[in-house]
């Protein structure tokens, strides 16, 4: 099921492309481009040396994706599925971008530590009102299995009816995750020359490709889940987290890229807030 | 290489563009939305780590053989150079200053030659078209000529930027 779910990201990243294209009055490339671009790299021949955590950072980011993956409903009862495993399921998400962290660490390229200081720096700015805008549903259900609550937002209506505000702060969120264009300071190619993937190619940079693929699966999977009432099949699945990621997407298109500053003043401000605001509301819905 | 991969670098070529002589103005045209070189899988990348194909355009001053030759050796195997105007033939215009490298094709393995002073996009996307085809047939094989033939690469290199200087750092 994960490489599935690999397979049909690498698609959605080549329908991101076509979209961008499209935008800007271009043809763009075909919608599966991006399994070419795939095939391409892990034909490569070499690779340069940094060390070996270089060489790890792309597995363990690729792996705990996948292990994610693994504890995400996808139409049905994920492989592991147990009371508390939303919890590990966020934890697992961190993951990968920490890998990531750890091999373009030893990359020797002042770059791609720029580009480290500033992902990690944007996961303090959106992991906090993610966060916050999950408790609530943990507190008004009562459990922290997501097949539960799949289950019960089938009986109570969706989550983005029910804590609108809190779906809000974690959708701006979820912008951010995925990488989309205000938010995209960590691998913006016209400033610090992609980042953390600046010393990486051939085959690297095709499992940081399939890591990519995957997070973006992973994330929408995610607000899939817990906010748009989950998917009894898995066509509805690749449908609802199309619509997210198309939404998302078209959002991202048209603005201008935050300066890492701004960006971190932005979360900490407008998403945390509501967030908050979220949390109380749902509180003293709980009182009543 | 198998013919996967084969099938896989022609329907994506990653590209490096060297456009310190000339020849920036007409390359724009050929990634913007007019002629939209996406079509066909070829984007700039930012570093040379990830790309395959370097473009040199234009004249080549001593100064930038140098930064031009550190780029190719930082691009991973299999890489392909594709040389763009009439300076990087046989100097062009050019032919007799005294800081120009006339002849691209001693110091690196030239793929192919894309003639014109400057070439239009069209012509661009017939040389890019040729690569490819090259490509196909197993024919574009520069980098394997650049690995067999070194020493001859190094001495001509060494020739034209001063040999024992610091600027050879070969970290590939």
């Amino acid at each position: 099921m994960p490489f599935i779910l690999i397979l049909s990201g690498l698609l959605y990243m080549g329908f991101a492309r076509k979209i961008h294209a499209r935008i800007q009055k271009r043809y763009g490339p075909p919608f599966y481009q991006n399994i070419y671009d795939v095939i391409k790299l892990f034909s490569k021949r070499e690779a340069a040396f940094h060390g070996g955590m270089f060489h790890f950072g792309p597995v363990l980011s690729l792996t705990g994706v996948i292990m994610a993956l693994m504890f995400l409903p996808v139409g049905g009862k994920p492989l592991f599925s147990f009371q508390g495993d939303l919890f590990v399921l966020l934890y697992l998400m961190v993951i990968a971008p920490l890998g990531l962290a750890l091999g373009a660490g030893n990359a020797e390229n002042p770059l791609a530590s720029v580009g480290i200081a500033r992902a990690l720096t944007l996961m303090l700015g959106y992991e906090i009102p993610f966060f916050i805008g999950v408790v609530p549903i943990i507190a008004r259900y009562n459990t922290t299995q997501i097949a539960e609550i799949i289950h019960l937002q089938q009986m109570n209506g969706w989550n983005i009816v029910v804590f609108p505000i809190s779906a809000l702060a974690s959708l701006i969120a979820v912008h951010a995750m995925l990488g989309n264009k205000p938010f995209d300071q960590p691998i913006a190619p016209h400033e610090i020359a992609t980042g953390p993937l600046v010393e990486y190619g051939g085959k690297y940079l095709a499992l940081l490709q399939l890591y990519q693929a995957g997070a973006l699966l992973l994330t929408t999977g995610v607000v899939v889940d817990l906010f748009l009432g989950g998917s009894s099949n898995i066509w509805l699945f690749f449908v609802k987290t199309f619509i997210v990621y198309f939404v998302l997407l078209l959002i991202g298109e048209v603005l201008p890229r935050f300066r890492i500053g701004d960006a971190m003043r932005f979360f900490w401000k407008w998403p945390l807030a509501i967030a908050i605001l979220g949390l109380f509301i749902s509180i003293l819905e709980g009182i009543k | 290489m198998t013919g996967l991969g084969r099938f896989g670098q022609l329907k994506s070529l990653w590209v490096t563009y060297f456009v310190t002589g000339c020849g920036g103005i007409e390359l724009l045209p050929v990634i913007t939305s007019r002629f939209d070189a996406e079509r066909f899988g070829i984007i700039t990348m930012a570093t040379p780590r990830q790309s395959d194909v370097l473009v040199v355009s234009g004249f080549i001053t001593v100064k930038t053989l140098r930064r031009i030759i550190r780029t190719y050796e930082q691009m991973h195997n299999p890489k392909y150079v594709v040389a763009l105007g009439a300076c990087t033939i046989n100097g062009g215009i050019y032919w007799d200053s005294y800081s120009t490298a006339d002849k691209l094709e001693l110091y690196l393995p030239v793929d192919v030659y894309i003639a014109g002073c400057m070439p239009r996009p069209e012509a661009i996307f017939m040389g890019f078209g040729h690569l490819m085809a090259m490509i196909k047939d197993g024919k574009a094989d520069g980098w394997k000529r650049y690995k067999e033939n070194y020493e001859w690469y190094k001495k001509n290199q060494d020739k034209a930027c001063g040999g024992g200087k610091k600027w050879r750092v070969r970290d590939v």
